[in-house]
């Protein structure tokens, strides 16, 4: 079999794995964390921590 | 509050407002620069080159300064605003800070188009250039590039998702790869080096120089945009970096001082090596260029070069994507769902895996062209937001009323050049690309009557400003 045509199929596999592994870790995370937990980012945390902007 | 440590490994990313899991704030200005240039510099490597087809070289270089000017503009501005509303979404959390909701989801929009469509183009790029490399070595049967093109997507989307710190650390290496390419390309085909090599004044000359007129070089400013679209995208990283105020004017202006410095460059020793007829429509012109000096050092390190910037170019859209996918998400503009933050990585892991298939889809499905099209249309609609916001900034919030990490000289000057060259570049998008703008624009009504009349409604509206600012002068 030619050489390109095995980095073709290997590149199809690589893909594979690496969408199954973020599908697989997608589901472990969403099966062990609360939605709260998971959800609860609020954005200004940094500004409200670290910044008053006052002058 | 003060009693946060916020240097602490065990609070980092937590606070005040309730965030158990939130961003990971590890980057530093290099960082930054990297993401902003990265998402920039294939521009060099491919598509700028159409301007030359619109106008020749001089309306090339024309469109490249005046491009550089609007860019400079937005740079500026950016910094200025980022530097204050340093959170995820960039673009979107300044629109609703300082205009409205209804803006705010369209620029959200603008952003998830114009990046998800530029990754897209990316992945197909790479697919092209693999299959090139393969008949170059001597395979005769045609390639199959859908497998690089779904490669090159799910790996850099499994690389954000694993991390932003790697993600953008891989981004900074390819990236300072591909700008050393081209400056070493510059500094081997100097005529101290190569005499007699570039031949600026044969190949510009005569009819060449202005080939179309004036009018050419208004049309080469719709892809003189190419030259830097995406440099504003250094603003997604504001919730991750250690120091916003400090690191995102500093990695966002660095950015485009370089981006001038490689436009420049490229253009003339492209112009120098190629006649207008041919770069002027040349897939991948920079290692054309690196081809016809006989060097086969160049021809290698700009075949790598084209790829590192193909790739980082990808990565960075990815990244900033999903950030403005994210953040409208927290914010309920989309399903609160997508406002979620991996415990381990600290990425905005959902938002990564719902862009995967449509930027697989607009990859596998489109033809390139009209991919790049509805990217720079996304683009140039933000960049028009940008002066609206920036007048409207300075007036509620005047210099005296809140810290700013970044003051932009000689305002309103920048603002109203920015609006300006918008406007020339609309004429000129409207000259070749006229069905497409006016397709996309539809669009973007249809979009927001959809957000006015349905999904408002699931705004938490006593939320959305997260600012500690004074109230705005006049209110």
């Amino acid at each position: 079999m030619p050489m390109w045509t095995l980095i073709e199929y290997a590149a199809w596999a690589v893909s594979a794995i690496l969408g199954l592994n973020m599908l697989w870790d997608w589901y472990r995370t969403d099966t062990t964390y609360s939605e709260e937990v998971l959800t609860s980012s609020r954005e200004g945390e940094i500004e409200a921590m670290t910044e008053q902007h006052r002058m | 509050m003060t009693d946060t440590d916020i240097t602490s490994g065990t609070m980092d990313g937590m606070g005040p407002k309730g965030t158990k899991i939130g961003l990971l704030r590890v980057l530093g200005p290099a960082h930054v620069w990297a993401l902003g240039v990265g998402i920039v510099l294939v521009g060099e490597y491919m598509g700028w080159n159409f301007s030359v087809g619109k106008g020749g070289a001089y309306a090339s270089l024309i469109a490249c300064w005046f491009a550089g000017i609007l860019y400079t503009c937005v740079a500026m501005i950016d910094s200025e605003v980022t530097s204050t509303v340093a959170s995820a979404g960039g673009q979107y959390t300044q629109a609703k800070h300082i205009i409205g909701p209804l803006m705010a989801f369209n620029v959200g929009l603008y952003l998830v188009f114009a990046y998800t469509m530029l990754e897209a183009a990316n992945a197909v790029t790479v697919g092209f250039l693999v299959q090139e490399v393969a008949g170059m070595t001597g395979h005769a049967e045609a390639l199959n590039d859908d497998a690089f093109i779904v490669l090159a997507i799910v790996f850099l989307a499994w690389l954000n998702y694993r991390g932003v710190l790697a993600t953008l650390t891989f981004s900074l290496v390819i990236t300072a790869f591909a700008f050393v390419a081209i400056l070493l390309l510059f500094v081997m085909t100097a005529p101290a080096v190569a005499p007699g090599l570039l031949q600026h004044g044969e190949l510009m000359s005569g009819g060449a120089s202005l080939p179309y007129g004036w009018i050419g070089i208004i049309a080469a400013m719709h892809f003189g945009l190419w030259y830097y679209l995406g440099i504003e995208g250094t603003t997604q990283a504001a919730e991750e970096v250690r120091s916003p105020a400090r690191s995102l004017p500093f990695g966002t202006l660095a950015g485009i001082m370089t981006l001038i410095i490689a436009a420049t460059l490229t253009w003339y020793v492209c112009a120098g090596l190629m006649p207008w007829e041919y770069l002027g429509q040349a897939g991948t012109p920079l290692f054309d260029a690196a081809r016809l000096t006989g060097s086969t050092f160049l021809v290698v390190i700009l075949g790598i070069g084209t790829l590192f910037a193909t790739l980082a170019s990808a990565n960075g859209c990815i990244n900033d994507a999903s950030r403005a996918w994210f953040a409208m998400g927290r914010d309920k503009y989309l399903p609160g769902w997508f406002g979620a933050v991996h415990p381990v990585y600290r990425t905005p892991y959902r938002a990564i895996i719902f862009l995967v298939p449509i930027a697989l889809l607009f990859a596998l499905q489109l033809p390139l062209d009209q991919i790049i099209t509805f990217s720079i249309l996304s683009g140039l609609l933000g960049y028009t937001f940008m002066p609206i916001n920036m007048i409207l900034f300075r007036r509620k919030w005047p210099l005296d009323s809140i810290k700013r990490g970044y003051e932009h000289p000689m305002h309103p000057l920048p603002a109203i050049t920015l609006l300006a060259l918008c406007g020339v570049t609309y004429f000129a998008v409207f000259l070749g690309y006229g069905t497409q703008l006016i397709a996309m624009i539809a669009f973007y009504i249809v979009a927001s009557l959809w957000f006015h009349f349905w999904r408002y409604r699931f705004v938490d509206r006593g939320a959305q400003f997260t600012m500690p600012w004074p109230k705005p002068r006049g209110y």
